[in-house]
């Protein structure tokens, strides 16, 4: 396995790469697969979800939805726009932290590399208040701490 | 790099992350940052003193009061969403290994 790498482009791109151990088709339906993705698709340990809808065909709606060991969580919501298994998808998706963010659009590519593949996505970087927001409540790539309820206190 | 490391280890901790966004709302004493934590004033001075010392915040004397503030570009906001954004991917994309190291060993034994 080849460690993950995350760099920009410009001001605006974020590139994340990632090598699996598995053929480009197993990697896919892992990102496709509601019943795999409540496995895997968690952040920091800690945290489950317990709703996962992936309706993986243009069109098709996503809602993940997480929560911690305390009770707390967040969800997003997201349409895909383009599905070419197993090498390619196209979604946005939204946080609501509580507000949702602005959508961002996300590419993932499934290339087959030797016995294993190479998984490449591009999302935009979410602009200023956007980050803001998201480190405030820790969260980020399917991360949040729990601190929502701090958050509103201070907010009050 | 060092430096760079000295500072997303002090963000590791999530009350660390909690009190950098309360101070980015603007400065705040110890007092006020202990109001919203479930924590002592002791413990609030420790977290603020590995943040100080990571060069994330600063301190300045008001008679007897310390109140703190985010440093000026102690960490550019696009670094701290990016160490985030990579310490999230990085233990999914584990889970993930481990998922499709047993359906691939499963796999394997169907086959003849």
């Amino acid at each position: 396995m080849t460690a993950l790498t995350l760099h920009t482009e410009g001001d605006t791109i974020v590139v994340v790469t990632r090598r699996f151990a598995a053929p480009p088709a197993e990697v896919f339906r892992a990102h496709t697969d509601p019943a795999l993705l409540q496995q895997w698709c968690l952040g920091p340990d800690g945290w489950s979800m317990p709703v996962c809808v992936c309706d993986a065909r243009p069109g098709g709606s996503i809602r993940y939805e997480w929560v911690n060991e305390d009770g707390h969580g967040f969800h997003l919501t997201g349409e895909f726009l383009e599905i070419d298994p197993p090498h390619r998808i196209v979604h946005v998706e939204r946080m609501y932290l509580p507000d949702p963010t602005p959508d961002n659009r996300i590419e993932t590519t499934f290339t087959a590399d030797g016995d294993g593949t190479l998984l490449v996505m591009r999302m935009q970087l979410p602009d200023a208040e956007t980050r803001a927001a998201m480190l405030a409540t820790g969260m980020a790539g399917g991360m949040e701490i729990g601190y929502q309820r701090l958050e509103r206190s201070w907010a009050r | 790099m060092r430096a760079l490391d000295t500072k997303l280890a002090a963000m590791a901790d999530p009350t660390r992350r909690a009190i950098l966004a309360r101070l980015a709302k603007g400065e705040a004493t110890v007092n006020e940052l202990c109001a919203p934590f479930a924590i002592s004033q002791p413990a609030v001075s420790r977290h603020l003193r590995v943040l100080e010392d990571a060069g994330l915040i600063v301190r300045r004397v008001d008679g007897a009061r310390r109140p703190c503030r985010l440093a000026p570009r102690g960490l550019d906001d696009v670094d701290a969403y990016l160490a985030l954004l990579k310490q999230g991917l990085t233990r999914s994309y584990e889970r993930l290994d481990q998922l499709l190291a047993a359906s691939t060993s499963a796999g394997r034994k169907d086959k003849p």
